[in-house]
C-alpha cells in the first residue's frame, strides 16, 4: 500500500518534472523525487540504496544542477514542435521495457535467480569470511571489490572530464575576465543563490 | 547571503554535526548502512554548504582547489595501493585476506582503507565540480 503511494507520488513528480517550464522548480521536485524514491528503498529494506539516493539525488545532484543554472538560465527555452521520429522511437523504447518488466522476478521471490545461490552463499559464508556485520559493507568491498574499484574509477574520471571542459586555467581565465564584464554574472549568480536557500 | 542573520547560525551549528556524520558513516560502514560513497557526498555537502553561506572563496581558504585534485588522485590510489599491497603480500589483487596474520583482520583492515580512499576520491570530486561550477 505504501509503494503504492510513493509510485504514484513518483509518477506525479516525474510529469510535473517535465512539464514545468521554470528550471528551478523542476530542479527542486527532482530533489523530492529522489526523497520520495528512497522513502521506496526504506520500505523495500534497501537501506543502504535509499542512503546513497537521498545523499547524491537529493543532495549533491540537485545542488549541481542548480549551480548549472546560476551559470546558464533558470527558464526553458520555448517549446518546440514535436518530433514524431522521436516520439515514435520513444514509445517503442517504453513498449519492449514493458515487455521486458514482464520478465522480472517478483519483489522477495526466493526463486529469483540471485536467490537460488548467490545469496545463501553470502548470508552463510560471509560472517566468517569477512566479519563484517554490515554484508552490503562485505559484498561491496570485499567479494566485488573489484567493480568498487572501477566506480572509483569512474568518479575520478568524471572529475577529471569536468575539470577539463569547464576548469580553465588561469592565463585563459584572466584573459576571459578581461572580455566578459565580471560583475553582471556573479550579481546573477548570488541573486539566484538567495532564491536557493 | 552575510546578510542572513539566521541563516548564519544555524549553519555554523550544523557544518560541524554534518562533518561528525560524515565521518560516521565513513567509519561505521561496517556495521551500518554506509560507506566511502556516502561519506564522501555528505562531507562535501558540509562545505558546500559553507560556501553557499559564507562564499565560495572563504570555502577555497578553508581547501584549496590543489589540495582537492591531490585527494581526489591519492583516494584511487590507496584503493589500488591495498591491492597491490595484498599482491605483494603473497594473494590476489585485492585479496584481503593476507594483509594481517589472520584473514578477518586482514579483511577489516582491507575494508577500511579502500573505503576511506573511497571516500577522500568521492568528497574531493565533488568538492572540486561545485567549485568549478561555482567559479565566477
Amino acid at each position: 500500500m505504501v509503494d503504492i503511494v510513493l509510485l504514484t507520488f513518483l509518477v506525479i513528480l516525474g510529469m510535473a518534472i517535465i512539464r514545468l517550464g521554470s528550471l528551478f522548480a523542476a530542479v527542486m521536485l527532482t530533489g523530492i523525487f529522489s526523497l520520495v524514491a528512497a522513502c521506496l528503498y526504506v520500505s523495500m529494506d534497501a537501506v543502504d540504496v535509499a542512503f546513497t539516493e537521498a545523499a547524491v539525488g537529493g543532495g549533491i545532484a540537485t545542488l549541481l544542477f542548480l549551480s548549472t543554472i546560476a551559470l546558464t538560465t533558470s527558464q526553458e527555452k520555448s517549446k518546440e514542435k514535436v518530433s514524431m521520429s522521436a516520439l515514435i522511437v520513444v514509445l517503442l523504447t517504453g513498449t519492449f521495457l514493458m515487455f521486458g518488466v514482464a520478465d522480472i522476478p517478483k519483489f522477495g521471490d526466493s526463486s529469483a535467480p540471485a536467490h537460488r545461490y548467490l545469496s545463501d552463499r553470502y548470508i552463510n559464508k560471509s560472517p566468517n569470511e569477512i566479519g563484517v556485520p554490515n554484508m552490503v559493507t562485505s559484498v561491496l568491498a570485499s567479494y566485488r571489490g573489484y567493480d568498487t574499484m572501477g566506480e572509483v574509477t569512474v568518479i575520478f574520471t568524471a572529475g577529471i572530464a569536468v575539470l577539463m571542459l569547464l576548469g580553465r586555467g588561469r592565463r585563459s581565465r584572466a584573459g576571459r575576465n578581461g572580455a566578459i564584464p565580471n560583475s553582471d554574472q556573479s550579481s546573477s549568480v548570488s541573486q539566484r543563490e538567495k532564491g536557493t536557500v | 547571503m552575510e546578510h542572513h542573520l539566521v541563516l548564519r547560525v544555524v549553519a555554523k551549528l550544523l557544518i560541524p554535526m554534518i562533518l561528525i556524520f560524515a565521518l560516521y558513516v565513513q567509519f561505521h560502514g561496517d556495521y551500518g548502512p554506509g560507506g566511502g560513497f556516502q561519506a564522501g557526498v555528505i562531507f562535501a555537502s558540509a562545505l558546500i554548504l559553507y560556501s553557499l553561506i559564507f562564499g565560495v572563496e572563504n570555502a577555497r581558504s578553508v581547501i584549496s582547489f590543489n589540495v582537492l585534485r591531490i585527494i581526489s588522485a591519492f583516494g584511487l590510489l590507496l584503493y589500488i595501493g591495498v591491492g597491490i599491497a595484498a599482491l605483494i603480500s603473497g594473494g590476489n589483487f585485492l585479496d584481503y585476506n593476507v594483509l594481517a596474520s589472520d584473514p578477518v583482520s586482514g579483511q577489516h583492515i582491507g575494508i577500511l582503507l579502500i573505503e576511506l580512499g573511497v571516500g577522500m576520491t568521492v568528497a574531493a570530486v565533488m568538492m572540486m565540480t561545485f567549485f568549478i561550477f561555482s567559479r565566477p
